[in-house]
């Protein structure tokens, strides 16, 4: 049975509300994402950013339906994609999803691609998995997707082997089986940190030139806040599990509202700007262990701009219009006697 | 200008790639005549690709790996003339900060061991001078010294980097290769770590080699810059002329490459290199970036252009853009 819900297609690709995900560990659950709502808007790229163990790749592993099990658990009240609950789906409803509906290109080209298999056999998986092509077809199928995504001399590469290609082709011929079934939504998990930025400019002006033309909807996870600026048109920082700000990219490079967001804006080395003999600005401290998060708000003990409130409730997403929404007492309305009393 | 610290001059790297049994191999040119100076106190960054032989060039300089031809000359001295024992001596004024703080620090050493180590090596002292240095060291680099009965797992990926300059600094070096020293961590890290390299380029009279393929870091971070094309030094300048007028093609695809961290500018005309770099067994003829440039004439196929110094600038290139 699929989750198939009757409604005419909207300009939301896929819609996720309340997305928790825990592992279990000796010390009771760890709660690696928490409170994770966001939309992609069909045709959109949409940002996720963040530090290391900031819970972006969990987001998209939760999404796939790849979190380990039995340690981890993923619920949430709604994960849609384009009519389909993900989060309702059977272990068998999301093979069948997978690959076709949506999609991953990982960050290593080198490890995610099978070393004693022909490139084209891999690529063109999906297609028999899904369709059940035949082997003339999928080498046909796979030869249009090569040249789509320009590999040059594609008719040669089909045969090659991994080894046998530099990391921007396999990149190249990543996102080519990930869109070879024109999957409703790709996430490109980091899909350029292993390359060199020349190769990175074209791969990721090849993304650019897919959503256009094909009008794939894009999920990229990156720490790169250039890659940011250049990319999205939606932006979800996240930390320590969480989304604490979302907006639109202009907003939220133009008015970034958390504390975190504008240090890590700040902190950024600007390759346009001249050497200062200052000193860079950066943030003090470092991630939260999830397994220990502060009382409060998760980035409290690392902000500048902490007020008691901040030690000791968590705060919410406050809303800033025009879908911009951060998770700071900063802009929520919070009561001053509470703190008093509690202090 | 300062003093020069340390030179390369016609520095070559030839790698021997198969053959045997009577067949003939092929030849790598990780480093094909390099001459470079770097002046005291500087930070010297060199850029470059993946491939490129930038790390390769590096350890050369610290004679970590023999060059096949070529000098590097340290104060007025060929090091690759030393024998071990006097190459030895002068090591600890000539130090390297390795790229992956998770695979250049012994699990199974206390960070005291760990710190302790180059001391022992140079005969620093007595064991309580040794443990009152590496004490020093971790505070020097910002971390308290009750860390020192700790073991590199206990450490995130910018603390362990912290102990790998600590252990770099141990005995006082003059110069340092940082290779890849901050990529590894995230950008609120990365602004920590560089922040300390610089505080500690001031209160040590340090010069940094700084190799790096992240060019908004070497914008920020130093006074002038190499730019590297497979085993080949292509243009140096200081970094201010560097990033507003680069001579060599190359130079001006890398630095557009990078992506801007401003969404209105995401709309500006950018050029992108387009094809696949070289292989460098295969080395093309004339000019190594012909094949990929758009400038490229009837000359830049068959000669090949060499480094002319100008000033404070050289260039690798038959047509250099106008400045």
């Amino acid at each position: 049975m699929t989750n198939k819900i009757e409604t005419a297609k909207t300009d939301t690709v896929l819609s996720v509300r309340d997305l928790r995900t825990e592992f279990r560990g000796d010390r009771g659950p760890v709660r690696v994402l928490d409170d994770i709502s966001f939309d992609v808007g069909r045709g959109k790229i949409v940002g996720l950013v963040g530090e290391s163990g900031s819970g972006k790749s969990m987001t998209a592993l939760s999404l796939m339906g790849l979190v380990p099990k039995p340690q981890g658990h993923v619920s949430a009240t709604r994960m849609d994609l384009d009519g389909t609950d993900l989060a309702k789906l059977s272990p068998d409803g999301l093979r069948r999803i997978r690959g076709r509906d949506i999609s991953m290109v990982f960050q290593e080209p080198m490890t995610s691609l099978n070393p004693v298999r022909k490139v084209w056999e891999q690529v063109g998986e999906p297609l028999a998995i899904h369709q059940g092509l035949k082997r003339r077809d999928i080498r046909a199928r796979v030869l249009e997707m090569f040249e789509m995504v320009g590999i040059p001399d594609p008719k040669a590469r089909l045969d090659a082997y991994p080894h046998q290609l530099s990391g921007g082709l396999r990149q190249r011929a990543m996102i080519a089986m990930g869109l070879i079934c024109e999957p409703k939504l790709l996430i490109a998990d980091e899909p350029t940190t292993a390359l060199d930025v020349t190769t990175q400019a074209q791969i990721l002006r090849l993304m650019q030139d897919l959503r256009d033309r094909v009008g794939t909807s894009i999920i990229l996870i990156t720490h790169d806040l250039g890659i940011i600026a250049e990319m999205c048109d939606e932006v979800n920082v996240m930390y320590a599990g969480q989304i604490i700000e979302q907006a639109n990219v202009f907003d939220l490079f133009e008015r970034p509202s958390h504390p975190y967001t504008r240090g890590l804006l700040a902190s950024i080395p600007k390759a346009t700007e001249q050497r200062s003999s200052h000193r860079m600005p950066s943030i003090p401290g470092m991630v939260p262990n999830l397994a220990k998060l502060p009382p409060g708000c998760r980035f409290s003990p690392r902000c500048g701009d902490a007020m008691p409130i901040c030690l000791q409730k968590e705060p919410g997403l406050a809303d800033l219009g025009r879908g911009h929404n951060a998770r700071c007492w900063l802009h929520l309305p919070h009561d001053a006697t509470t703190q008093r009393e509690a202090s | 200008m300062n003093e020069i610290v340390i030179s390369a001059r016609n520095l070559n790297k030839h790698y021997h790639v198969g053959g045997g049994l009577g067949r003939s191999g092929q030849v790598v040119r990780a480093v094909d005549g390099v001459s470079l100076d770097i002046y005291e106190r500087e930070t010297f960054a060199l850029v470059g690709e993946s491939g490129c032989g930038k790390t390769t060039l590096g350890r050369i300089m610290l004679r970590l790996q023999e060059p096949t031809s070529g000098e590097v000359v340290y104060r007025g001295q060929d090091l690759t003339t030393l024998n071990d024992n006097k190459m030895r001596g002068l090591r600890k004024n000539l130090q390297i900060v390795f790229q992956d703080p998770y695979a250049s620090l012994n699990p199974r050493m206390r960070i005291e061991q760990i710190l302790a180590e180059p001391l022992r090596t140079h005969g620093y002292g007595t064991t309580a001078e040794i443990r009152e240095r590496c004490a020093t060291l971790l505070e020097m680099v910002g971390l308290r010294r009750q860390y020192l009965r700790s073991y590199p797992h206990q450490f995130s990926g910018g603390q362990r980097q912290r102990i790998g300059i600590a252990r770099a600094l141990a005995n006082n070096p003059d110069f340092a290769v940082c290779d890849e020293a901050v990529p590894a961590l995230d950008v609120s890290i990365q602004a920590q770590v560089l922040n300390l390299l610089r505080d500690l380029q001031d209160q040590l009279n340090l010069t940094y080699f700084f190799i790096t393929h992240d060019l908004s870091v070497v914008r920020q971070f130093a006074d002038r810059v190499g730019v590297m094309f497979l085993g080949r030094l292509v243009e140096v300048g200081t970094t201010e002329e560097i990033f507003a007028a680069p001579l060599h093609p190359y130079t001006m695809f890398l630095i557009s490459a990078v992506p801007r961290a401003d969404p209105h500018q995401r709309e500006r005309e950018r050029p992108i290199l387009t094809g696949e770099i070289p292989s460098p067994m295969d080395m093309p003829s004339g000019c190594r970036f012909h094949t990929r440039c758009p400038f490229a004439q009837k000359i830049c196929r068959v000669e090949d252009p060499a480094l002319q110094y100008c000033g404070t600038r050289a260039v690798a290139c038959h047509f250099p853009l106008e400045s």
